[in-house]
């Protein structure tokens, strides 16, 4: 690629008082691409995240969004920036339907002042449709009804509406079935493929290998190795998460030794 | 790798999303409410059932309980507690409750009768310092609520005794204080639209009525969205009209059996409350339903944090829900003392907010915040003034009011029993 990357990362580090979350953490996210995040429990996949998305200011380092550095404060900083994040829970209002939550804190307004419920039904159609999304009878349905995966859905759209540059979903497919995580895996390649960075944290190596152009893998804190997907195997991504090294990939011994003491 | 995953999808949704219309748009949009109520959204469903079936049980049982006199008692004494509900939905829309409505209520009407005859102030004048005392009370609870965080139950349970004791001190020793006879406040529970202006005023809402769906329906067609079908309006606006022109007739009905060649006082027509009632729900109504502020208020009801992340300033959502339901509260108690034509110093304590809550509640309202329309505090009034009135007919004697508290008890559990269940179901 010729440009540079839409989010990138250099010497990320983080505390909490004496403990070290991140140490010189470089990450890069593309346009147009599937990037996972992955590691183990207590590797700081969260807490980059929410460097990311303002929630925590950083200690060092510096965020590079489409070429240029920025200094984060506030998740408000963030979504200025095109940031979204999709959390876990979700955030979905379960007594609105569709199009309320996909506009909230965002609706539209009519010349006399009430909520333009034709237009933003309409906008929320078409997103939908842009997405491909075929499992959502009627955006008028309120969202207590929707399935995890129809939620799932809903939440991703919301961020191709408000144009998101970067979207992070967390743990998209944590608490879906097969077929659901199917739907939910080919709405995230439809992402990438309308020109988002679309960042994966994931646990699960069957969805990371599946969608992803990109794998970063943290370790204790540190950027183990950030690979290309076609570079490596299950295995090698696997031995990345849980040694910090495979072969000639990742940490040096003495660095993954060092970290893990 | 995906063509599994298709499969479950086409299965999901066979059809597209094709516009219909004609007799297959009304069988799309039945097909759609259908679901809907089935779903567990009921809506308005067993408030109008309840209120069909024991309005007829009591007209069975108690000839006169149709009579024109008794629907103009319904109408007055229903109308304190239809407008007290209708703050405390917005209190209840936040999953909140405000336990002293009531006695705010007693004592906004108090302050504003002690300004007027004490200090001699004009009525309108004493009217609105009543208000605003309201306004700043719920401003006052609102704010004790969002900054410190205390348990709404705790705050105005203590404004609730407090409140009791200053309507107490303010009133004195007397135990009432009369509105003087001549007061205007006394014609809204007392005074009755002329007839040729009630017919109007029927005229102007339904027109309005039917224009305002028209309107949506064609801006919505304009828009290529999926409409109600033209039918459904007509019906709708063809009920509207048939039970406004019912209650506008019976209210023609002179109700004054002193009426004769040398008193030719009538009491015939609308009761002015009533005017009061149709401008407080239209205007709720539209705020709720059509304004951005409403549409926050169902989202922080729903999901605090989501509306949070949403940039909604949560505080200042629930400080303004207080503030409504104490102004509301400062209403009723007005409409409450031009009913009475004075201002008891118990006004508002007792079972005044619990009755207002049932009507909540019976109406559809959740007690556990997120669901809730104005409707609902007009339906579940009416259900609550039904059931008093009928069973002070029913059940004469010394121990009438124990049996009438006993049975609206059991109406109150019965609809909160319902909510929790149909909550339950709508989690599953």
């Amino acid at each position: 690629m010729t440009t540079s990357p839409t989010l990138e990362l250099r010497g990320i580090d983080k505390s909490f008082g004496p403990v070290h979350v991140l140490s010189s953490v470089d990450f890069t996210a593309n346009a147009g691409e599937v990037t996972a995040l992955v590691g183990d429990n207590g590797a700081g996949k969260t807490t980059l995240v929410k460097c990311i998305g303002g929630i925590h200011g950083v200690d060092a380092g510096e965020l590079i969004f489409d070429g240029s550095p920025h200094v984060v404060h506030t998740p408000r900083d963030a979504a200025l920036l095109g940031v979204e994040i999709v959390h876990q829970d979700l955030a979905l209002c379960d007594n609105l339907d569709i199009v309320g939550n996909m506009f909230l804190g965002r609706e539209q307004i009519t010349r006399l002042g009430t909520v333009d419920e034709n237009s933003m039904e309409k906008l929320a159609e078409q997103t939908l449709a842009s997405l491909s999304v075929r499992t959502v009878r009627s955006v008028r349905q309120v969202v207590a009804s929707l399935s995890g995966g129809q939620r799932q859905t809903v939440a991703i759209a919301k961020s191709v509406l408000w144009k998101s540059k970067v979207v992070i979903l967390d743990e998209p497919t944590a608490a879906l079935g097969v077929a659901q995580t199917e739907q939910v895996l080919d709405l995230v390649r439809q992402l990438a493929g309308q020109g988002v960075a679309v960042i994966l944290v994931s646990h699960n190596m069957n969805d990371v290998m599946q969608v992803s152009d990109s794998i970063g893998v943290l370790f204790l804190g540190r950027m183990a190795a950030q690979v290309r997907r076609e570079d490596v195997t299950q295995r090698q991504v696997v031995e990345l998460i849980t040694a910090g090294r495979s072969g000639d990939l990742g940490l040096s011994p003495e660095e993954s030794s060092e970290v893990a003491v | 790798m995906s063509a599994q995953a298709d499969e479950v999808v086409a299965q999901e949704e066979p059809a597209g999303r094709e516009r219909v219309e004609g007799l297959a748009a009304l069988g799309v949009y039945l097909r759609g409410y259908l679901a809907r109520v089935r779903g567990g959204e009921l809506g308005s469903i067993p408030a109008l059932v309840g209120l069909v079936v024991i309005t007829v049980v009591f007209a069975v049982v108690h000839s006169g309980f149709l009579s024109a006199y008794n629907i103009e008692a319904l109408v007055i004494q229903a109308a304190p507690i239809i407008v007290m509900a209708m703050g405390l939905i917005f209190v209840l829309l936040l999953g909140e409750i405000d336990l002293s409505a009531g006695t705010t209520g007693g004592l906004c009407a108090a302050i504003m009768a002690v300004l007027m005859l004490r200090s001699g102030l004009s009525w309108w004048l004493a009217l609105v310092i009543g208000l605003i005392a309201g306004v700043l009370i719920g401003l006052g609870m609102g704010w004790l609520r969002a900054r410190f965080g205390i348990p709404s139950f705790v705050i105005t349970l203590a404004t609730f005794l407090a409140f009791q004791g200053i309507t107490l001190i303010l009133i004195g020793g007397q135990g009432s204080v009369n509105l003087p006879d001549n007061s205007p406040l006394i014609q809204l529970e007392n005074g009755f639209v002329p007839i040729w202006l009630g017919w109007t005023l029927l005229a102007v809402v339904v027109a309005g009525y039917a224009a305002v769906k028209v309107n949506d329906a064609v801006g919505r067609r304009r828009a290529g969205l999926s409409r109600v079908p033209f039918t459904v309006i007509a019906a709708k606006v063809v009920v509207l009209a048939l039970l406004g022109a019912a209650f506008t007739y019976e209210m023609g009905i002179n109700r004054n059996l002193s009426t004769n060649a040398f008193f030719s006082n009538k009491a015939q027509g609308i009761p002015w409350v009533v005017v009061l009632l149709v401008i407080l729900y239209v205007v709720w109504n539209f705020v709720l339903s059509r304004t951005r502020y409403g549409r926050h208020v169902y989202a922080v009801g729903g999901n605090e944090e989501a509306s949070r992340r949403a940039g909604i300033i949560v505080s200042r959502i629930r400080i303004s829900v207080f503030v409504v339901c104490s102004g509301m509260a400062a209403v009723s108690g007005m409409v409450a003392a031009s009913l009475l034509q004075s201002v008891q110093s118990n006004a508002g304590a007792g079972n005044t907010l619990l009755l207002a809550v049932g009507a909540a509640v019976i109406g559809g309202t959740s007690l556990f915040g997120g669901h809730g329309r104005v409707i609902d505090a007009v339906l579940g009034g009416l259900v609550v003034a039904v059931i008093i009135n009928g069973m002070s007919d029913l059940i004469q004697g010394a121990n009438s009011a124990g049996y009438e508290w006993v049975v609206t008890g059991a109406v109150l559990l019965l609809a909160a029993g319902f909510d929790a269940v149909v909550r339950r179901g709508r989690a599953a």
